[in-house]
Parts: C-alpha cells; sequence; structure tokens
C-alpha cells in the first residue's frame, strides 16, 4: 500500500519547487517526456564556468516528478558535472530504499516500494544530467 | 451464489475494488477450470497429430471457435483467432491493406486507441494513402455530423471503436455503415469494450470486420477475435506465413488454406481459445438486461458523485444514453497517476494516463484522466470505495 508515498516533505517539495519557470536566455535547455504517464519536464540552465549559476524548472506531470524538479532547484546551482553525477546518484539511492545523504531526497524514500512510479521521480534529473552532458 | 463469488480473486480478497475492467477484466471460475482441463487433461499441439490427446486438444479447440461464432452470432469460418485487438486490427490494416492503392483514402475517428491508428498510419505510408480523423463532440463522441464531408468515393475503409476506451460513448454504426456503404468502403469496428457488455449480433452491424479481445470479456490475456464476413476474408492474402495457414508448399511456391486457418499461422494459443470459449459460454448463462440496469444504476451513481466533487470534470456524457460504464474524469490540475495512486490506498483499482488515446486527450487538453469501469462483478461498495478515495484526492492534490 502506498501511505507513506505522499507525505508531507513530498508535497512541500511539489509545492514550493523553487526556481519553477523558464529561463531565457540559457546555456542550455533539455525537455524529457515519459511516453508511459505523460510527464513532461524542462530544464534550463545558466553557466558560469563549470557551474551551474542558475536554472529553471518546468513540470507538466505528477506530483512525484514536480517534487523531483523541486529537489533540483533547491539543491542543483552551483553544481558542476561530477556534482549533478553524485545528486542524481543520490536520488537513485533514494528510489532503491536506502538513506540519501541530502536530507532533501529522503521524501523520495518511500517511492522505492512502487516501482512503476521510479520513472517519474528520475525524469528531472535525467533532463538534469542531459543538460550538463552527463553521462 | 453472486457475481462476485464467481471470481476468485476477487472473492478472496474483499478489500480490494476492482474498477479497471476496462484494461483487463477479472476470470470467473468457470474459465479456469476449462484452461485447467485443457492443460492438465488435453494439453497437445492441435490439427496434425493423431494420437488421442492431439485429437482432444483440436476438438476442444475448434469447439471454442464455434461457442465464440455462437455466441456472436456468426459462422466458424468468420472467427479468426488472434493475439488480441491490436493483432487482429493490424492483420486487416496488412492483408485489407494490400489491396489499396495511392491516393485511396482511410477514415478513422479521434476517439481511437492507438491501436486504432497506428497501424493505419503504418499502411498510410507504406500504401501512399490518405488517412482522415472524425472529430470528436465535446461531449466525447465521435461527430458523426461530419461523416459526409470526410466520406469520398476514394474512401475504402472506416474504422472506428464501437465504445470509447475512455469516455464510455457508444457509437452509431449504422450511420457509419450506411456512409461506407454508400461509396463502397468496407467498416472496421474496434469492439474490445463492448464485448464485456453482453451478447452482441456481429453480423446484423453490417460493418465488415469487428475485432476483439479475449481478455477484456473475462477470458486469459493473449487471445482476441477478428470477426470479418466470409467474402471479405476469402478475398484477403494472409497476413502471418508459416504452420497451419497453407495447403500445399513447395520449394517454389505455396497454396493457401481457405479462411479462418489462412490467417492463423504457427501454432495458436490453444488454452487462451479455449479460455475464451468457455468465457462466452458463461456469458450465456447471465441475465445481461439485469446486469445493463445494474451496471447503469452504478455508473449514474459515479457520474452523481464525481459532480459533487470540487474540481472533478468527466470526459464523456454525463447522462446514460448510449454509453457504457465506462467514466473518466480529471481532477483539477492533479495527475491522473496519484489520483490513482490514492485511490489504491482504498483498495481501489482505476487506470490513470492516457489511455493510449493520445489524440483524444489533445481534443481535451488534458494530459491524462482517471477511469473507473464497471462490469457485472461491481458492486455497490466499490463505488463507495472511489467515491471516499476521490475526496482524499482531491484534498491532498487540489
Amino acid at each position: 500500500m502506498s501511505d507513506a508515498l505522499y507525505q508531507d516533505a513530498l508535497l512541500k517539495l511539489a509545492k514550493e519547487a523553487p526556481r519553477r519557470g523558464r529561463l531565457e536566455p540559457n546555456d542550455a535547455s533539455v525537455r524529457l517526456d515519459n511516453p508511459l504517464c505523460g510527464d513532461r519536464v524542462r530544464i534550463d540552465l545558466r553557466m558560469s564556468g563549470p557551474k551551474i549559476a542558475d536554472l529553471a524548472h518546468e513540470v507538466r506531470g505528477c506530483v512525484l516528478c514536480a517534487a523531483a524538479a523541486g529537489a533540483i532547484g533547491r539543491l542543483a546551482v552551483g553544481l558542476d558535472r561530477e556534482g549533478v553525477a553524485r545528486l542524481a546518484a543520490e536520488a537513485d539511492k533514494a528510489l532503491a530504499g536506502d538513506a540519501p545523504e541530502t536530507q532533501e531526497l529522503q521524501a523520495f524514500n518511500p517511492v522505492s516500494r512502487h516501482r512503476s512510479r521510479h520513472d517519474c521521480v528520475r525524469l528531472p534529473f535525467q533532463a538534469l544530467k542531459q543538460a550538463m552532458g552527463v553521462e | 451464489m453472486n457475481l462476485r463469488e464467481q471470481f476468485p480473486l476477487l472473492a478472496s480478497d474483499p478489500g480490494i475494488h476492482y474498477l479497471d475492467s476496462g484494461a483487463s477484466s477479472q476470470v470467473p471460475q468457470a474459465v479456469l477450470d476449462a484452461v485447467h482441463t485443457f492443460e492438465t487433461a488435453q494439453r497437445a499441439n492441435v490439427h496434425r497429430g493423431v494420437h488421442r490427446l492431439a485429437e482432444a486438444a483440436t476438438a476442444a479447440y475448434e469447439g471454442a471457435r464455434y461457442e465464440i461464432a455462437a455466441f456472436f452470432s456468426g459462422r466458424r469460418d468468420e472467427i479468426v483467432l488472434t493475439s488480441g485487438t491490436t493483432a487482429a486490427i493490424n492483420l486487416v490494416a496488412h492483408s485489407f491493406g494490400d489491396g489499396l492503392k495511392p491516393g485511396d483514402e482511410i477514415v478513422i475517428t479521434e476517439i481511437e486507441h492507438h491501436s486504432n491508428i497506428v497501424p493505419w498510419q503504418m499502411l498510410r505510408d507504406r500504401r501512399g494513402l490518405v488517412l482522415k480523423a472524425l472529430p470528436v463532440t465535446v461531449e466525447g463522441r465521435i461527430d458523426l455530423s461530419a461523416l459526409d464531408g470526410m466520406v469520398t468515393k476514394k474512401t475504402k475503409l472506416i474504422a472506428l471503436a464501437h465504445c470509447s476506451n475512455v469516455t464510455g460513448a457508444v457509437a452509431d454504426l449504422a450511420k457509419v455503415v450506411a456512409a461506407a456503404k454508400a461509396v463502397g468502403a468496407a467498416v472496421l469496428v474496434d469492439g474490445a469494450q463492448r464485448v464485456p457488455h453482453g451478447p452482441l449480433d456481429i453480423p446484423a452491424l453490417g460493418v465488415d470486420f469487428y475485432a476483439f479481445s479475449g481478455h477484456k470479456m473475462y477470458a486469459p490475456h493473449g487471445i482476441g477475435v477478428l470477426w470479418g464476413k466470409r467474402e471479405r476474408l476469402e478475398a484477403m492474402p494472409p497476413f502471418l506465413g508459416g504452420g497451419d495457414m497453407i495447403r500445399h508448399v513447395t520449394i517454389e511456391k505455396t497454396t493457401y488454406a481457405p479462411p479462418p486457418t489462412r490467417f492463423e499461422a504457427g501454432t495458436p494459443n490453444i488454452s487462451g481459445a479455449i479460455g475464451l470459449g468457455a468465457a462466452c459460454r458463461w456469458m450465456s448463462g447471465l441475465d445481461w438486461k439485469a446486469i445493463a440496469q445494474e451496471e447503469m444504476r452504478l455508473t449514474g451513481r459515479v457520474l452523481d458523485g464525481l459532480a459533487k466533487v470540487p474540481g472533478a470534470r468527466v470526459v464523456g456524457p454525463l447522462g446514460l444514453q448510449q454509453r457504457i460504464g465506462v467514466v473518466s474524469f480529471a481532477l483539477g490540475q492533479a495527475h491522473p497517476h496519484d489520483v490513482a495512486q490514492i485511490l489504491d490506498r482504498h483498495g481501489v483499482a482505476c487506470r490513470g494516463g492516457h489511455h493510449c488515446a493520445e489524440p483524444l486527450m489533445d481534443r481535451f487538453d488534458l494530459m491524462g484522466t482517471t477511469r473507473a469501469s464497471i462490469a457485472p462483478y461491481t458492486e455497490d461498495a466499490d463505488i463507495d470505495a472511489l467515491l471516499e478515495g476521490v475526496d482524499e484526492a482531491r484534498r491532498l492534490l487540489g
């Protein structure tokens, strides 16, 4: 059962979602779709050398997807490619049911029991990685 | 014994409120028993063996074809057994489509499941055809007022759903058949959502092809039917080549078996066919007049309940005329997967998403809907749980 899935921390991430919207002009912009559920995410980045100076995200999707984008809005500014890869790995850790070091990502722990929803969380991180050229 | 008790999954778990029959129905004991008997007492390949098990398997498989034909008032040689609706439509798109010429036109509708869109797009691209789509009204019905302008002398086929898997609207097939016959076009009907709701005289519809799946009508997955008018099937070349569909093979050439075998290459889904035959037999024993009344009463309860939920918007007819018990709705800006997930907390199995009908979602400017679908085993407790869950979803996601 999904009792803990829509807990306050996750709903708050989705609702507050800092840096929601578009960033124009930008240095990188990636839109990704999940054809199975219809989730759509766009991540815009403005760079300062190798690091993210600013970002914006636009989500047409579920609460989990919006919360993941919200987490990115809160955590990704200042990261370089290595930092982005580490952040995405932390999100995967949460989805695997392990405790991530980043507190904000602990909200995604309950999603680990709902495999069909993992991609909802991953989509914004995939867009971020793609925008940064992270494999 | 009430209907719910005949379904082992539902009988064993009173906490499950299964409102996803539009995706796959549950399976009654009678069907499970038929499949079990085949697998434990008759299992063998069909048609070619001479031993007693092969004889029994062939008799059971062909007997199932007779039962399916009888249930739908057809002839046994008009029943092509496929893996499902999608395979049946693809069969027509290839075998009937092979006879079409560049510039010929096919008419579909915006209400269709992807399985009644994509095969025609692929055929259009293979043969240089023109593909048109009838629009959908705000009520979620195919807009048949557009038929006159869209169907021309170049139209060779009209393909449409009997009942929408999203809006639940039932199409007026008589009007479509009349328009098609006026220009000599064939009509293919996707009947996947219609067949679970009672017996049907398919030949009386006047259509040329009728496709449906077993798994939505209380039978196993992986079995379905293409009913085709005999003269249409006889005029069509095979789709897939292989064993069973031949009359004679030499290294130089092959002559083909008559329908329906011509379209059943390879070892068929024997236990699935036997299950579908048993499902037809089981359905024949039910009082469908009473079931239809009950299904509509419950559908009315869903529609009335949703009307009281702030932000809920039904995508489909709000009345009970010309509809089946499939109700789709949007809940404010909430994503249907979130809604369906919260409904799961209440034991409610509902479908959320675009329901393989993205053009229809575009028509209503929606990313998806949540869909409740009603079957003969649906009870008031299922609707109570649905409406309680929707209320919680509204509070949590609104």
